[in-house]
């Protein structure tokens, strides 16, 4: 039976890298809930051991139910009934599937009701889910979300809420108003306090809200009136049970149709504040966002991975010329990459995701007692890494998503521009990727302090020159209009690393793929390299789409 | 109420991915060759037993397959997906059974099993992949003296000590109603099972019959700490069985030949889309009878 994980060793192969030890022995520390829960592992390789089964278990779903519903999703889409969204009828039979086989509350300790799963097995469920449907991943792996209810909400609110997502309650995050997209300081929506009742009150819209009409909200809004940046806003929680949000609005989308995208009213609806007022977005929402693109990073590998997996199959059974078109080199370049990117991309997804789960296990350790001056310092250096590697991973993957989704079609030909084939639904999925929790454009704002810093310098000598030249510069604009490629050839000499490193390891899986990737990595690095040393600030005046708009008064 | 229930279930060769190397020379099943699997339409059956659980709380499942050890595997799938408990039938015995010595070992051991806890629902899938007889079903049902109810697709309710339950008939379905204790047969046009739980596999990951032991496991130590790790296995003497009526001794089915049928067309029509040609056509298949 066709299964997701077991049926692609590179995943599997992961659970073997030398820092899983320590991420296994922090996030279980000292094995104590073996007592307590029958389902706790009782040592690293039992723990390792769960990890497997429970892949093996998601890769089953993930193949036999959610892609063969995957189509019929995706034409269905969902719809509004009465201020509530439906989902296409499908998404309940996956939604059911996913809560039967327990995949809910995957990072939550177990004392809540969850696995205490560490993130990097979290982002391979969530690349497996993926594969089988990009638009469903959204609905599951916003789960997420409650990892940051976890680490700043109270005790009473991790009571109340937790149990329920273990049990398969949804989740989404309000961050997004009709005027504050990327911008979120802009967010309007207002909350206030109800003396009467001792409880907040949200009023207001938010739009392109994924899964807006979910069981548990969090809701980032403007508690302190008179404010116009980022430091009046405040994270609240709604609870639909409570009623006060409507769905007045359902996007039509290009793609991802099984994810529905709500604008939302709020009326007077009743909301728990999360944390401390002032800090949801310079903190809270950081924190969010942090998970969420580590999520998107997922999703797209997940479709490099059905990218892949569909042109490989075409390009076998396709004849042309009187061979089969996998015989050609044109196509055999187009597939070598596509595999090259896909292992280097999942390789940076999986470094990115177990420097998470270091720092976020030694931050969960220090809130039951004082980390020793090691374990500060490690949790520092591996949240350093993780900020570092965050945006290069979403960045980087969406990108190859879309390329991968991309070039499956052209190695299809026409029939991948016919609506029965389902690279063409992969290439519609694949565009918001490297758009939502962030574009592109912005993880290179996110990464490139870490490149001018010399973050990545330990490791990556020869971009020096590189990097001296837009620094020397010291000129901002020149700096913006470079940083893209700052942050490709950073990203592609790391992930050759990492790729290299996975090679020598598994050369059985990865040797050909670090071949393809070392080559393809070079071929940009050398370009960009050149670009930007060639590059004078004089030059930019040819690119200037527009006069310079003043800025805004406030 | 809640409801004892026993659910029947194979090991089978998953004989619907066959390659070349299948069948051995003389015609038996190379069962090396072909993965061992839960019997497809067992899963229905243990699919409609979990509902029934999930309606009826205090309800208990228990699985009842007859096989070798690693058959135990059967029961693991069974408890990963909400089941409390099962027992292998494993013993030399037992091996080489047809038909009628599997219902009469299944039989006896639910017998054995009643002397705890009466019985409401034995459920199994209508016939296993590799004999597709359908006959183990009605006859545990004839040996035990119970009603039965074939080709399920549903059991809509459990009420006042009668079954509701949607069957297939040919060309449609009927719904019929059948006082408990009951055997039922479920067909695969069923729901499909539901898939493992995470937890329950991490819970009984380990679970083995003390016969699928080698003694060298790792984790050996847990088995004294957690009972429910070591699965129920009972031989022939375990059940209070007749040696005579089990495996080879019991089975008056003697297999003589095998033989591998090659569908050939022999002849072929071409038709045009008249009316003419399609009136004959038609004319044709009734006579054959192979439509009417």
């Amino acid at each position: 039976m066709a299964n997701y994980y077991t049926d692609h060793p590179e995943i599997g192969f992961h659970l073997n890298h030398p820092l899983m030890k320590r991420i296994v022995d922090l996030k279980e520390r000292n094995y104590e809930d073996k007592d307590k829960f029958e389902d706790a592992p009782v040592c690293y390789e039992d723990a390792i051991e769960n990890y497997k089964r429970i892949l093996d278990i998601t890769g089953d779903v993930a193949a036999n139910i959610i892609e063969p519903n995957s189509e019929a999703v995706d034409q269905e889409g969902p719809h509004l009934e009465n201020g509530r969204m439906i989902y296409a009828s499908k998404t309940y039979e996956n939604l059911d599937a996913t809560r039967k086989a327990g995949l809910w509350g995957i990072s939550m300790p177990r004392r809540y009701g969850g696995l205490n799963l560490p993130n990097i097995t979290f982002s391979m469920l969530s690349e497996i889910i993926s594969a089988a449907d990009a638009g469903f991943q959204n609905v599951w792996s916003l789960q997420s979300c409650i990892d940051t209810l976890y680490e700043f909400g109270t005790e009473e609110q991790r009571q109340k809420y937790i149990p329920r997502i273990a049990a398969g309650e949804t989740m989404s995050m309000d961050l997004t108003e009709p005027d504050a997209g990327s911008d979120l300081q802009r967010v309007m929506l207002k909350a206030t306090f109800d003396e009467e009742n001792n409880c907040w009150r949200l009023n207001g819209v938010k739009r392109f809200i994924t899964n807006g009409d979910s069981d548990i909200h969090l809701v980032l809004a403007r508690s302190e009136e008179g404010t116009k940046d980022g430091r009046g806003l405040s994270m609240f929680i709604y609870d639909k049970r409570d009623g006060g949000v409507d769905v007045r609005h359902i996007e039509h989308k290009l793609g991802i149709h099984g994810s529905p995208t709500c604008e939302l009213t709020y009326k007077n609806a009743k909301a728990e504040l999360c944390g401390s007022t002032r800090l949801g977005l310079i903190k809270y929402v950081m924190a969010l966002m942090n998970g969420a693109r580590l999520g998107i990073a997922a999703q797209s590998v997940g479709v490099e991975q059905e990218a892949y997996n569909e042109a490989l199959a075409y390009a076998k059974e396709r004849a042309q010329f009187g061979k089969k078109i996998i015989n050609f080199p044109a196509v055999y370049d187009m597939l070598s990459r596509m595999k090259a990117k896909l292992d280097a991309g999942r390789s940076i997804l999986y470094q990115t995701a177990r420097y998470v789960d270091i720092y976020k296990a030694l931050e969960d350790i220090a809130r039951e007692r004082t980390l020793t001056p090691e374990e500060r310092k490690e949790m520092k250096l591996y949240s350093r890494l993780a900020d570092a590697f965050t945006p290069l991973a979403k960045g980087m993957n969406s990108e190859y998503a879309n390329q991968n989704a991309y070039d499956a079609i052209s190695v299809h030909g026409g029939s991948g521009f016919i609506m029965e084939y389902k690279c063409q639904r992969l290439f519609r999925d694949a565009r918001i990727f490297s758009i939502y929790e962030g574009t592109t454009q912005l993880q290179v704002v996110a990464a490139i302090r870490y490149v001018t810093n010399g973050t990545y310098l330990g490791i990556i000598k020869e971009m020096e020159d590189a990097i001296n030249h837009v620094k020397e510069a010291a000129n901002n604009d020149l700096h913006d209009f470079l940083a893209r490629r700052l942050y490709n050839m950073t990203a592609e000499i790391i992930m050759s690393l990492l790729i290299l490193d996975d090679a020598s390891r598994a050369p059985e899986l990865f040797a050909k793929s670090a071949n393809v990737y070392v080559r393809y990595a070079e071929e940009n690095v050398v370009g960009h390299h050149a670009y930007i040393k060639e590059f004078k600030a004089d030059d930019l005046a040819d690119f200037l789409a527009a006069e310079p708009e003043a800025a805004p008064a406030e | 109420m809640s409801l004892n229930i026993i659910v029947l279930a194979k090991q089978v060769p998953d004989t619907r991915n066959v390659g070349k190397d299948a069948m051995k020379a003389d015609g038996t099943i190379n069962r090396a060759a072909l993965p061992a699997i839960f019997n497809p339409e067992d899963l229905n059956a243990l699919e409609q037993a979990l509902r029934l659980k999930e309606q009826h709380p205090g309800s208990t499942i228990g699985l009842l397959t007859m096989g070798p050890p690693r058959a135990g595997e059967i029961i693991r799938q069974g408890l990963y997906r909400g089941a409390d408990t099962g027992w292998l039938l494993t013993d030399r015995l037992f091996a080489g059974a047809d038909t009628l010595a599997t219902s009469y070992a299944l039989a006896t051991a639910i017998k054995k099993i009643e002397k705890e806890k009466p019985v409401d629902i034995v459920i199994g899938g209508r016939q296993a992949i590799d004999g597709d007889t359908a006959q183990v079903g009605p006859q545990v049902a004839q040996k035990l003296g119970l009603n039965q109810v074939t080709y399920a697709e549903e059991i809509l309710k459990v009420e006042n000590g009668v079954a509701t339950i949607r069957r297939m008939i040919d060309g449609g379905v009927e719904t019929v109603e059948a006082p408990l204790p009951v055997v039922i047969t479920v067909n695969g046009s069923a729901a499909p099972c539901r898939p493992c739980n995470a937890k329950l596999v991490m819970k009984y990951k380990y679970a083995t019959c003390p016969m699928e032991r080698t003694g060298e496991e790792p984790w050996k130590a847990l088995y004294d700490e957690r009972p429910y790790l070591t699965l129920n296995e009972w031989s022939v003497a375990d059940v209070d069985g007749d040696p005579q009526q089990c495996g080879l001794n019991g089975s008056p089915t003697k297999v003589k030949t095998v033989k591998n049928i090659v569908f050939q067309a022999k002849e072929s029509k071409t038709l045009t889309g008249s009316d003419d040609d399609i009136s004959a056509l038609i004319e044709e298949l009734l006579e054959d009878k192979i439509i009417g």
